[in-house]
């Protein structure tokens, strides 16, 4: 199963969109609820980055019996230093960002606490790409 | 320990229900108190009442997709008109206090644990 969305750079009001029906999807799966709970971190988290960050982004989500990947594909300044954007407490988030509750620079690393596979790939002035894997279990399944 | 619902802890603490009031039956388990997203979505757990001052329709997004139970905001703060919308939409309630987050949160503390 294949599913995508647009996410809008700077526009919180829809920030948060494409978890929802994701977690939706998730749950018609059948798919288990704490594995659910990983994946809606992991998806929120990289759906608001591509808001705060960057211009516009979508994301791709592959399903299959075994895992969920989800894609998010920015067009944005991208990431210079990919280690140090990892680092917790580290963002560059302007004030009117901050003053919402968001850059306390936890998302990467919440996202790398609820993943299985976290790959970030970027390049300045172009955009970023985060592929986040998440291995499935079905509920009450083996 | 029996839980408490959202109305029952509205009544003991004297809270006002600014939106959301179709949620009031949800049961709460717990409380957070934050006022940074990332934190609240790395670390509350389904079912507690989120305390915090943020007003705007994000927190409904995070309490809807973390399952939480409810929304306290404090200090008299107000929800923003589509944070409020979102609440009733969603059916998660907001509720409101003049207190302090140390104050109402020390007081659920207690009302939860007693
Ligand atoms: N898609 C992106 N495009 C450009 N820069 C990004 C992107 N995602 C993350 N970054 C950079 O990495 C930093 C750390 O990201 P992280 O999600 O951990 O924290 P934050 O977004 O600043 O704050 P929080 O997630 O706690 O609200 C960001 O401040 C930003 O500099
Ligand atoms: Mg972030």
């Amino acid at each position: 199963m294949q599913l995508q969305y647009d996410i809008e750079g700077g526009n919180f009001t829809k920030a948060g969109f494409a978890s929802s029906e994701i977690k939706k999807v998730l749950k018609q799966l059948n798919v288990d609820a704490a594995t659910i709970k990983r994946i809606v971190v992991s998806s929120y988290e990289a759906e608001v980055n591509i808001v705060a960050h960057a211009y516009k982004g979508a994301v791709t989500v592959v399903i299959d019996h075994e895992k969920i990947v989800m894609q998010y594909q920015d067009e944005g300044p991208g990431i210079p230093d990919i280690e140090q954007a990892m680092v917790a407490g580290y963002s560059t988030a302007s004030p009117e960002v901050r003053e919402m509750g968001f850059g306390a620079g936890m998302g990467l690393p919440n996202i790398h606490k609820n993943a299985d596979d976290l790959l970030i790939e970027s390049e300045v002035n172009k955009g970023t790409l985060v592929t986040i894997t998440i291995y499935l279990k079905q509920e009450g399944g083996q | 320990m029996d839980t408490m619902t959202i109305k029952e802890i509205c009544n003991a603490l004297q809270l006002n229900v600014l939106a959301g009031s179709k949620g009031l039956d949800k049961r709460v388990t717990g409380g957070y108190v934050s006022d940074l997203l990332s934190d609240v979505m790395g670390n509350a757990r389904e079912g507690e009442l989120w305390v915090t001052l943020q007003t705007h329709r994000n927190v409904m997004a995070i309490a809807s997709l973390k399952d939480l139970a409810g929304v306290i905001l404090v200090n008299g703060q107000q929800p923003d008109a589509d944070m409020a919308e979102q609440a009733n939409k969603e059916g998660i309630a907001v509720l409101g206090t003049d207190q302090s987050n140390f104050i109402i949160t020390g007081k659920l503390f207690q009302l939860l644990n007693s």
